[in-house]
């Protein structure tokens, strides 16, 4: 068994309120140094099998087709362990 | 009308079709079979508890796979806030329904203007027509790149805008837009809502459905 992980990201040009809202939050505790806060997913993808090419086919065409919006955004893979 | 687990809004919307003198059919998400219908709504609501994006879990849903085919082969349909959503994730509709600008879910009565009349579902409307409906989300905000935002105004396909402004930061004011071949439409505020001033803020939202009645009645209801 292999693990493959999805990191899902909003595209830099779309407004992310979530991550406006960590960050002024994170200036009321007093991190000052923290200028940007964009917040995304991960997903875990546990593959049965080895983490080969085709399997990370497999996982690319299941991040564009269902756990990414291509419209609104982007996402990387890469194999675990 | 399809409900899917999650749907809310899918009795009023059967409310506003039997008003519009029409008989609503309900489907079930899990239905491949299409009952005959003339028309479909996705209603507002969270399907799927909204996991994963907003409508797209219900995309892949059973209904869906027969619904997408039907429309791209000029079924009208029409899908009202998380319906809208689920379009959007469906590709039946460009663009995607995003978080609102300042993260609150809003939930207030709106002034709409009529952009495009001439659907299946506006056509009991006038273009620069004014409106009052309740608009609910929380993920209202429409967004799509600018060329896409440049074709939607070129080809008319804004149907709606908000009069006052976005008030979830929708890109142009819009507030619901039409596929290209114009069956297919999508409306963030909420007509079924706004169908009887017994029970909403007007009866403006009424032209949504009885639009779509004329159009395979054959008369003015």
């Amino acid at each position: 068994m292999s693990r493959v992980i999805v990191d899902v990201m909003l595209k830099p040009e779309i407004h992310d309120p979530q991550g406006d809202a960590v960050l002024s939050a994170s200036r009321r505790l007093g991190f000052g140094t923290i200028t940007s806060v964009r917040q995304g997913k991960i997903f875990e993808l546990e593959i049965d099998g080895p983490a080969d090419d085709a399997a990370l086919a497999a996982a690319r065409e299941l991040a564009a087709e269902l756990l990414a919006n291509p419209v609104i955004e982007e996402f990387t893979l890469r194999s675990a362990e | 009308m399809v409900t899917f687990p999650g749907s809310l809004d899918d009795t009023d919307a059967a409310r506003a079709v039997r008003y519009a003198g029409a008989e609503p059919v309900p489907l079930w998400h899990a239905d491949r079979d299409l009952r005959g219908i003339d028309a479909a709504i996705l209603p507002g609501g969270f399907s799927y508890g909204d996991y994963l994006r907003c409508g797209a879990i219900a995309r892949y849903s059973p209904v869906m796979s027969s619904l997408v085919p039907a429309a791209r082969k000029g079924l009208p349909v029409l899908g009202i806030c998380n319906g809208f959503q689920v379009l959007c994730e469906a590709h039946l509709l460009p663009g995607a329904l995003t978080r609102n600008a300042r993260l609150k879910f809003i939930h207030v009565d709106v002034r709409l203007t009529v952009a495009g009349a001439g659907t299946p579902w506006t056509r009991d409307y006038a273009t620069g027509q004014e409106l009052i409906i309740p608009v609910k989300n929380g993920e209202g905000a429409y967004v799509a790149d600018d060329a896409t935002l440049d074709a939607l105004e070129r080809d008319g396909a804004v149907i709606a805008r908000y009069a006052d402004g976005a008030p979830n930061g929708s890109a142009r004011d819009i507030a619901g837009i039409r596929n290209e071949a114009g069956n297919v439409v999508g409306l963030m505020p909420h007509p079924e809502h706004a169908i009887d001033p017994l029970t909403g803020p007007s009866a403006d939202g009424l032209g949504f459905f009885t639009s779509a009645v004329r159009e395979f009645a054959g008369a003015r209801v």
